[in-house]
């Protein structure tokens, strides 16, 4: 066989792609379906209709080989209700975070480490309050990392979105 | 008014009618099927036309499978009806074979009313969500008005790109409900539009490469047979002199008495198509995917090899194998354009090589002993073919009796050969040599099957009677799931869990039993005269052979062994 090494032996690297469908039922099925069956992961995956069009956008954020990567995205295409697959290589990537935190902890470093990473106190109530937080997912995981000190109920995060520069 | 002049653009028809008016535009003039409650109103309008005929078989697995066959064998789209949940059920290994490979069928099933849908209704089965690993593409439909689409566009997908089975889930309520119906409209898929011409640098560069190699190889699939190119890649053996290697999908598309054909690669592949493959320096891959019964152990395969790929689906490219040429293209479109420059280039002789693969034939031709006193079933396979040649079709069930086929039947033209490659599925031996037999009226439609496989769907033979659809299927009775057993002599010690098969019906009886005739044989003298008789006989038939049971498939490239790690016939005397 040619030798084409870092297709065959490359490290397993993290891909942002977005697809954009026809939006209509069981087309993201579809799309999961494709992952499940031939063994791909998924590691995030959004979707939402693209505004005044008759399509929507999946962002999966993926980890795999160059030669994964490759397949996954001719799989994606030859899927008939798909328009486009784009592998960004350049983009802002944004995750929300929202996280529910018992209302007797120390609320104003809660406040202040929210604010660091882009984020507020989004509502209050008499046992809890609501912080949330939109930025690049690293520093959101961090940020879930951080905020764990104290002692939150229930974190939800969005998954990725992203566009290219 | 007869049903010739009706015509029923922009009247409104109810979804039967529309499905039934859609395949009549579409030229369908036979549609296998199986009744049943969620399908009933469509079958009303099947009842009431004369468009096209309706086969009735016993299983809904068959109706798809003969459909199958009669795409395979006649290049057009293939049709099944089938009911709701178990009719639907029962049609998915049909589908799935198809799609294995990359056939066009378009597979309507019945579905409960849309407002139990969700509810586990009596025979509801979530149909399109078991499809759709199955299938090319598949719709569930939910309104009548979105229907004349959906067949328009069904029939279109079955058969453009790779091709390949469609399935439409169609709800009762949908097929009483009324809707305009215009089929000349067109329909708009901008999400589907697959590449059709290849990219002429990227053909000339690897014409210029091709030309420059020593050892080059054509190694053609099934491809060439869906895209019905055989002349053009012929013509372009010819002209360069560059050996062929067919996959067992592509048999037919050299002549077999080709001096540059070098017979079937892979698993159960002649020693030298193995040998060329794994010494060739220059691999060109004209409609194939580098399967892994093809390529053996995967990390040593054509190690010196440059590739070239043209392929119809850009995900079969670079897939297994990254080509230093991918060209995506109908494989006919693009040999028309490589046929176009190949006066370009000086290739070079590559008469030597052809010399070499020579050798390698004569060292280990693809043979067998006749050293039982059982007939051999290589034998049969080879005398069928001294004796009826060009004019069988020739199907197979999957097994032993499917390589010998694949290996000693002289194939001579693509759409002669209909076998199960992808999926293995036993049992579509039968029902294909009836679809063979409906798309095909004038050959003889010929059946290689096992004792094991014949079983599966034996039923068929009252349907070829009733609807006058004669074939000759040829039992090679080894008492024995005869791979399977191969495969536990070699590797599991001999063991033979489960593959004997002592206790078998009379097939001779059960043939006439259903209006066929049967014939058991043990010489050579009475094998002939057999198949003598039925093809004279007209009637669908029965051929018992009692072959050598202990007979191998040979050469063998164990599982994980590299292509040119051969289990060889042992040359006579040396046992």
């Amino acid at each position: 066989m040619n030798n084409f090494k870092d297709f065959y032996n490359s490290e397993e690297k993290r891909e942002v792609l977005s697809v954009v469908v026809v939006n209509k039922e069981s087309v993201l099925s579809r799309i999961v379906d494709l992952f499940s069956a031939r063994g791909y992961n998924i590691d995030s995956l959004t979707v939402a209709p693209i505004p005044e069009s008759e399509y929507s956008r999946i962002t999966i954020i993926t980890i795999g080989r160059a030669r994964v990567i490759d397949q996954i995205v001719k799989q994606l295409n030859k899927l008939v209700p798909v328009l486009k697959v784009t592998e960004h290589k350049d983009v802002i990537e944004k995750d929300t975070v929202l996280i529910k935190i018992p209302i007797d902890q120390n609320l104003s470093d809660v406040d202040v480490i929210a604010r660091a990473y882009n984020g507020q106190i989004q509502n209050v109530t008499a046992d809890a309050i609501v912080v949330s937080a939109t930025d690049e997912p690293v520093r959101i995981e961090n940020f879930i990392k951080v905020i764990k000190k104290y002692n939150p109920i229930e974190i939800v995060r969005s998954g990725v979105v992203a566009m290219e520069r | 008014m007869t049903k010739e002049t009706q015509n029923f653009t922009n009247k409104n028809l109810t979804g039967s009618q529309i499905v039934i008016e859609a395949l009549r535009r579409e030229d369908t003039e036979v549609v296998f099927g199986y009744p049943g409650g969620a399908i009933m109103n469509v079958y009303d309008e099947i009842y009431k036309q004369d468009h096209f005929q309706h086969i009735l078989t016993k299983h809904e697995q068959a109706a798809v499978h003969a459909a199958d066959a009669y795409a395979r064998s006649s290049g057009k789209v293939g049709v099944a009806i089938v009911t709701s949940g178990p009719g639907f059920t029962n049609a998915v290994t049909g589908l799935a074979t198809a799609y294995t490979d990359s056939i066009p069928m378009v597979v309507i099933s019945g579905q409960v009313p849309t407002a139990v849908i969700g509810t586990d209704a009596f025979q509801e089965i979530d149909a399109v969500g078991i499809s759709r690993s199955c299938t090319k593409h598949n719709f569930l439909v939910n309104d009548v008005k979105d229907l004349t689409r959906v067949m328009k566009i069904a029939f279109h997908i079955a058969r453009s790109g790779r091709p390949g089975p469609v399935h439409i889930d169609l709800p009762k309520d949908v097929t009483a409900d009324l809707a305009q119906f215009n089929y000349e409209q067109e329909f708009d898929l901008p999400t589907y539009k697959p590449t059709i011409k290849g990219n002429v640098r990227q053909i000339k560069a690897a014409l210029e490469h091709i030309s420059d190699a020593k050892r080059p190889l054509l190694y053609v699939g099934g491809g060439a047979v869906l895209s019905n190119c055989y002349q053009e890649i012929r013509d372009f053996a010819h002209q360069t002199k560059i050996p062929v290697v067919e996959t067992l999908m592509a048999r037919g598309i050299m002549r077999s008495d080709d001096e540059l054909l070098f017979g079937m690669l892979g698993m159960h592949g002649e020693y030298a198509a193995n040998m060329a493959m794994s010494q060739t320096d220059m691999i060109i891959c004209l409609g194939a995917r580098f399967d892994d019964r093809v390529t053996g152990r995967l990390d040593v395969f054509a190690k010196k090899a440059h590739v070239v790929h043209v392929d119809i689906d850009p995900a079969s490219i670079a897939k297994i194998v990254k080509p230093n040429y991918p060209i995506v293209g109908d494989l006919a479109v693009v040999m028309k354009q490589i046929l176009e420059h190949v006066k370009d280039f000086e290739f070079n002789d590559y008469s030597s090589w052809v010399d070499t693969l020579k050798g390698y034939q004569k060292e280990h031709p693809l043979t067998y002993h006749e050293d039982s006193d059982r007939l051999k079933p290589q034998w049969v396979i080879q005398r069928t073919g001294e004796l009826l040649g060009d004019d069988a079709l020739i199907s197979t069930d999957v097994g032993q009796h499917q390589m010998w086929a694949a290996q000693f039947y002289p194939f001579n033209y693509p759409r002669q050969w209909m076998t199960s490659g992808g999926l293995g599925t036993m049992g579509v031996g039968l029902p294909y040599a009836m679809g063979v037999k409906r798309a095909n009226p004038d050959k003889i439609s010929v059946n290689f099957t096992g004792d094991g496989s014949i079983m599966m769907n034996i039923q068929e033979i009252i349907t070829c009677t009733q609807y006058n659809l004669p074939h000759i299927n040829i039992i090679l009775n080894n008492n024995y799931l005869g791979m399977v057993r191969q495969w536990q002599t070699r590797f599991y010690e001999d063991r033979l869990s489960e593959t004997i098969l002592e206790t078998q019906a009379n097939f001779q009886m059960l043939c006439e039993s259903m209006g066929g005739v049967g014939y058991k044989v043990h010489t050579k003298e009475e094998f002939d005269q057999a198949l003598k008789d039925a093809v004279a006989s007209n009637k669908t038939a029965i051929i018992e052979v009692i072959v050598e049971r202990r007979e191998e498939v040979l050469p063998m490239v164990p599982n994980g062994h590299a292509l040119d790690e051969m289990l060889l016939l042992k040359k006579e005397g040396d046992k």
